[in-house]
């Protein structure tokens, strides 16, 4: 008998009362102010939270990031705020990302409870720009906030193989002696814009 | 490098004796004491921004009730769903089996260097040093495991596995190993140099290893939860990833996650979520994603009614961070790979002989009960270990004699109204050489307090009788 079928004799041997799963509709935290509390709880993570009307507003206050102006290779996967000079589809190994500087990518769900966002690898040649560029910019749907988590998932649906996080702020750490450092492997900054029109 | 000082091969010298040497270099020991009770203060603080909190903890306790009265179909339904993504799913009954299962996919694929993020599950089967010895170069990619990687020595913590370094150690074990400047101990630039030396490992990496902090069962899919993205960049970059899990790890829905991540880096740091949550279904698009279930001793657990609760642990660390003991006497006096109250149910449940000493390591005072976001009844569980421990004979000489004196001491009124009043009348005017001496360990860097001229027993009739006090 191979382990497979001995672990689970053995996890069967002991015949547990059968317990309900438990209810996850119920009435957790709602805001009078999603957005004021999401760019809250994104500030208090280390992130930065904008609100604007479209793209071009997008693009004016990304120029005001104080490592823009120094990016030299960009991956942009959202034309309407910036265009990129790396095209992800023309890149055969995500090892050539090492040296970018700014990936400009869309997030599809913002949750106030925490400030994160839900991105995915759809439409992503390589899943690795989101951590291996030294700035993140997420752009989503101003419409797409939501109050907490349980209805983060309810948008949710895992049909099929793919990535999918939340991220909330920059990659960071405070494993010397609980020093806060923004920027431990994956990004060093995290900017959210929250957009009106896209 | 391998490390040492590990449970499994170092001879137990049971929990006060570490915990004293920890003691001794008491501002160390008072930082470390401090440090970990403002990461226990975050943790309220967070806490008390969900008026829901309560709840949460109730459900997150239910959905493990729940899945463990179910595991076999659950374990079932999630290879099912997991193969179906293209994930190869291995079993290993214990850890010698899940380290041949690891080396064997390396050596299939020719790789040589291995990332690893962090994994208790790892630590627990001892993979480093196994996959050393054959040829793999295994680099922690966790800043804090990178540092007690570094060091030659385990975690001291399940979330902050470096607590026990001050940033002058790490200064030094960088400086060593890293090529930083002697002396150089500001954490910004510590850390910037950690993150140049990895991002190379992270580049040149064949495969990489991960933890996992929940399987789903409905879709099998698995979710790592980590603030450096050190997961993340570590399986996005080579061909291979391998993910090792307790068979503990499982929950039911993909919905069920609204709740174990509300609670999980609330508890752990006081953050509202982890910065990466990231859900991985299946491997990426050219490469091979591994998943090993491990059974190293759960299901043993899984069958007792007294300690299967603690197979709902989470792994946040609060329990830790809130322990009186654990915050005074370090990591490493637990000698096992989760320490603190909850690492004092698992060891024994693995080898009760040999951490026998760690249900002892404790003050009953219930605040790791109270913290616990999967609502383990910790403090229990301990004293449960405790008679457990008592009754198979495991106890210590000087434990099992004065158990013996206690009882029959509370067992009759009137030798303890007896050795009541001999105490008071005797203890304050003993010599100090006669109280403070290797015989009390309570003595030690301890004052008696003073003694009271009556007992209750004796006030209470003395009032009873109208002779003074505050009566009527
Ligand atoms: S026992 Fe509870 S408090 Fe302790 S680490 Fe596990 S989940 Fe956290």
């Amino acid at each position: 008998m191979g382990s497979r079928e001995n672990i689970l004799q053995a996890v069967r041997a002991k015949q547990l009362p059968d317990k309900p799963a438990p209810s996850l509709e119920q009435n957790w935290i709602r805001y009078e102010d999603r957005r004021a509390q999401f760019a809250a709880a994104l500030q208090s993570v280390g992130g930065r939270c904008e609100f604007v009307a479209g793209g071009a507003a997008a693009a004016a206050k990304l120029a005001e990031h104080p490592a823009w102006s120094a990016a030299e290779k960009i991956v942009s996967l959202v034309p309407d705020v910036v265009a990129g000079n790396c095209d992800l589809a023309t890149v055969d190994d995500p090892h050539k990302l090492e040296d970018v500087d700014f990936a400009i990518l869309r997030g599809s769900i913002a949750v106030a409870e925490n400030g994160a966002v839900w991105v995915t690898d759809q439409g992503l040649k390589h899943r690795a720009v989101y951590f291996i560029a030294q700035h993140l910019v997420l752009v989503v749907p101003a419409g797409a906030i939501v109050d907490n988590m349980a209805q983060a998932y309810e948008k949710l649906q895992f049909a099929g193989p793919g990535y999918g996080a939340f991220l909330s702020g920059p990659s960071k750490t405070a494993d010397i002696e609980q020093s806060l450092v923004i920027g431990a492997h994956g990004p060093r900054s995290m900017t959210v814009f929250l957009i009106e029109a896209i | 490098m391998s490390r040492n000082g590990h449970s499994a091969t170092v001879a137990n010298v049971g929990h006060p004796a570490l915990a004293e040497a920890f003691t001794l270099d008491r501002p160390r020991a008072r930082w470390h004491d401090e440090t970990l009770w403002f990461v226990r203060s975050k943790r309220d603080k967070a806490a008390w921004t969900l008026p829901e909190w309560e709840l949460l903890r109730e459900t997150a306790s239910a959905i493990k009730a729940h899945t463990m009265s179910r595991l076999a179909e659950y374990l079932e339904q999630f290879e099912r769903q997991a193969q179906k993504l293209g994930v190869t799913v291995h079993w290993a009954k214990d850890a010698a089996e899940h380290n041949e299962i690891v080396l064997g996919i390396l050596q299939r694929r020719g790789a040589k260097k291995l990332v690893k993020s962090k994994s208790m599950l790892t630590e627990e089967c001892h993979l480093n040093p196994y996959l050393e010895r054959h040829g793999i170069e295994v680099v922690d990619t966790d800043l804090g495991e990178r540092i007690v990687q570094l060091a030659g020595e385990p975690p001291s913590h399940i979330v902050l596995p470096a607590i026990h370094k001050k940033k002058e150690d790490v200064g030094e074990i960088f400086h060593e190993h890293l090529g930083t400047p002697a002396g150089a101990s500001d954490p910004l630039f510590l850390a910037e140099a950690a993150r140049q030396h990895l991002r190379d490992k992270f580049m040149q990496a064949d495969a990489a290893l991960t933890g996992v902090n929940f399987a789903i069962a409905e879709t099998g899919g698995i979710v790592i939860c980590t603030n450096e993205g050190n997961a993340d960049l570590g399986v996005s970059l080579p061909k291979v990833h391998i993910a090792c899990m307790g068979i503990e790890k499982l929950i039911p829905r993909a919905a069920d996650l609204s709740v174990f991540l509300r609670l999980l880096a609330r508890s752990a740091t006081g953050q509202p979520i982890t910065t990466y949550s990231s859900h991985f279904h299946g491997p990426m698009p050219g490469a091979e994603m591994h998943i090993v279930l491990v059974d190293n001793g759960r299901t043993e657990i899984l069958g007792s009614d007294e300690f299967r609760r603690s197979l709902n642990c989470i792994r946040c660390g609060a329990c830790m961070n809130t322990c009186p003991v654990y915050r005074r006497s370090g990591g490493h006096s637990y000698e096992s790979t989760v320490p603190g109250p909850i690492g004092s149910i698992l060891a024994p449940s693995r080898d009760a002989k040999l951490h026998g000493s760690l249900p002892f390591a404790c003050s009953l005072c219930g605040s790791c009960t109270d913290v616990c976001p999967v609502k383990i009844d910790i403090h229990h569980q301990l004293l449960t270990w405790r008679k457990e421990i008592n009754h198979r004979g495991l106890l210590s000489l000087s434990k099992r004699v004065g158990m013996k004196l206690m009882s029959r001491l509370f067992s009759s009124p009137r030798i303890y109204a007896a050795s009541g009043w001999l105490a008071r009348k005797i203890v304050p005017r003993l010599p100090r050489f006669m109280l403070y001496n290797r015989m009390n360990a309570w003595g030690k860097r301890r004052e008696l307090p003073e003694f009271p001229r009556e007992s209750f027993r004796e006030q209470f009739a003395r009032r009873k009788n109208g002779k003074g006090g505050h009566g009527k």
